[in-house]
């Protein structure tokens, strides 16, 4: 079963991993994805009917802890980091009109 | 012997008796960094003025008295996936390209409490997705053994940095056979231990459920060495967990007289390159010599564990990854309209093809309509692999087979066709499905001259168990760590950095 992936697809999987894509982009990315998707398809060989899916391989619940403060004072070095801050904070383009 | 030849076990032996100070095997490692970096590439950050410092404080400590471990002293590299304080990690990636942590990763942090000097940061494949360390932003390193071929991936760096002695030993990570592999490629001891034994707490996330730091190092005794510093509980990784018995070096033993060692036939057929298998067989031949009882048998499943390890890791990393925004750290556009289209277009920029091919289908995967088709499907296919092995291990004390397909390919020869790229990974992909401790062991060389690896794979909390394998075999080959034949930076003469700079000292003297 060859899989097909449309341009409505390609545009929302780019919503969804927050991507841009130029068209040739796009048409590489629908080619690598159904060649893909074709090969993740081969698991559909293997019945897996009444199998759980095993998603951690270890027989453990949460892991709870107390929330207790350990480290110091970063502020200046966080926001160090970002690519624009003000004295106090991060500072990101106007989201509400 | 140079300071360069020693064993990191060997080296600390001398720092604690005071034939060699840690700043003289500090500066050795420097150097012959500083001469194989142009051609080798292994780091993206070499920190000599750190490095230094930090070899008089730890001297110090040692003529204190406070510090008498067995790798106290020794000079190490560390995979840029993982978090130093103030000090840059990139991940190879252009997004992180000046990024600096505020705070240290618990594998480095336990390294560091042992007395080692971090010399730097190891090259990789960007954010640890890729098997020839050529996804890089900062370009690919070369196998030290020919740099016409890669070191492997994604842990390419520190293997070439271990393999080139730029380093005593090295930490990676492995998601998929990013230790094992390269480590195979580069003709030094790899191990991924059982998932959750070493602490994965900054360690920069690809696949979450996947992901486990190991040693690389030069033979089978710094690896056991360099687990029984890395292996911890932390209370900081929930999936971290406490074991009963981490002296990891007791396991080294000359002795598997009774070991039961399985080899998949399924590992040693169709794709299989022939002078690798001769080589993986030859090694199981000397375990049986040595009193090993070798079999073969069918595993089974063996090629549904690439498709089912691509749709979690690609689902894992499309989420790990969103953190990626340039809002708090790291790259951001130039310009852009709104956050959204800040976002997008920091992200399109600030991620290679690699990276964004597989927050792509892990995106794909995990969307509505789709999730249990591909996602859930994949994770029950997960739960079959476990059984296979679970009931190879009622069994076997380990599965032995190779670590991957071929020895190292050309540079420039994999990323063209990502599919075949995967298929590499198909001996090693499994283990990390499974949770199981695996490690990849040098047997031998091919014509043209580059390593080949075996793998042991054994069961959950069984490594003492690879290690003693792993030791017999080195006991029994009087196999010792080899050198790359010839070694860019230098003449070819065995002489070390340090050795060069005496001939530099001495010229100006005279």
């Amino acid at each position: 079963m060859a899989n097909r992936i449309s341009d409505e697809t390609i545009e929302y999987v780019g919503i969804l991993a927050k991507l841009e894509l130029s068209d040739s982009e796009k048409e590489a990315a629908k080619a690598d994805m159904e060649k893909m998707l074709d090969y993740i398809d081969t698991l559909n060989e293997l019945d897996t009917t009444g199998i759980e899916p095993m998603s951690h391989v270890f027989d453990v619940s949460n892991v709870f802890r107390e929330d207790i403060v350990t480290n110091g004072d970063d502020r200046e070095e966080m926001l160090a980091n970002a690519p624009q801050h003000t004295e106090d904070s991060f500072k990101v383009p106007r989201t509400i009109g | 012997m140079g300071i360069l030849d020693l064993t990191a076990l060997e080296l600390g032996q001398k720092i604690q008796k005071k034939e060699i100070s840690v700043r003289e095997a500090a500066e050795a490692a420097l150097e012959r960094a500083q001469a194989a970096e142009p051609v080798i590439n292994s780091y993206v950050t070499l920190d000599p003025e750190g490095a230094l410092s930090q070899a008089d404080e730890i001297q110090r400590k040692i003529d204190a008295g406070e510090l008498t471990g067995p790798l106290a002293g020794v000079p190490v590299a560390v995979k840029d996936n993982m978090c130093i304080r103030g000090q840059l990690t990139t991940c190879s990636s252009k997004i992180l390209s000046n990024f600096k942590p505020v705070y240290t990763a618990q594998a480095v942090i336990n390294m560091k409490n042992a007395g080692a000097v971090i010399l730097g940061k190891t090259n990789m494949d960007e954010f640890a997705m890729g098997s020839t360390t050529e996804t890089s932003y900062y370009g690919p390193t070369k196998n030290p053994h020919n740099t016409a071929h890669v070191p492997g991936g994604s842990s390419g760096g520190s293997c070439a940095a271990v393999a080139a002695q730029e380093c005593f030993g090295a930490l990676g990570s492995d998601t998929g056979g990013s230790i094992r592999q390269p480590s195979s490629f580069c003709g030094v001891v790899g191990m991924k231990p059982t998932y959750g034994t070493v602490s994965r707490y900054g360690l920069v996330a690809y696949g979450s459920s996947l992901d486990q730091i190991g040693p690389i190092t030069k033979d089978v005794s710094d690896c056991a060495a360099f687990l029984e510093v890395l292996a911890s509980h932390d209370p900081k990784d929930s999936t971290s967990i406490r074991r009963e018995d981490c002296r990891f070096m007791e396991a080294l033993a000359d002795d598997v007289k009774g070991m039961k060692i399985g080899i998949p036939r399924d590992y040693m057929g169709e794709g299989l390159d022939g002078e690798v298998k001769k080589a993986v067989m030859d090694a199981a031949k000397v375990l049986e010599e040595k009193g090993a009882v070798v079999e073969e048998f069918d595993l089974g499943l063996v090629k549904y564990a690439i498709p089912a390890y691509y749709t979690i890791a690609s689902a894992e990393a499309s989420s790990n990854l969103e953190r990626f925004d340039g809002v708090k750290y790291g790259y951001r556009t130039a310009e852009y309209e709104d956050l959204h289209n800040m976002y997008k277009k920091t992200r399109s920029e600030g991620f290679g093809a690699e990276v964004k091919r597989r927050i792509m289908l892990g995106s794909f995967v995990l969307s509505s309509g789709y999730y249990d088709a591909y996602y859930l499907k994949a994770l029950r296919v997960k739960a079959l692999i476990k059984k296979a092995f679970d009931s190879a291990f009622e069994k076997y004390d380990m599965i032995l087979g190779p670590a991957a397909p071929t020895t190292a390919p050309e540079l420039g020869s994999s990323l063209s066709d990502p599919l075949k790229m995967y298929l590499g990974d198909i001996y090693t992909i499994s283990v990390n499905l499974a949770g199981l401790p695996g490690m990849s062991v040098p047997v031998g060389k091919d014509s043209k001259g580059l390593p080949i690896g075996m793998q042991l794979i054994g069961n959950v909390f069984q490594e003492k168990k690879l290690l003693r394998a792993a030791y017999t075999y080195e006991c029994a080959t009087e196999k010792q760590f080899e050198r790359p034949a010839h070694l860019s930076g230098e003449d070819g003469q065995g002489t070390d950095g340090a050795g060069q700079s005496e001939t530099a000292k001495e010229a100006h003297q005279a």
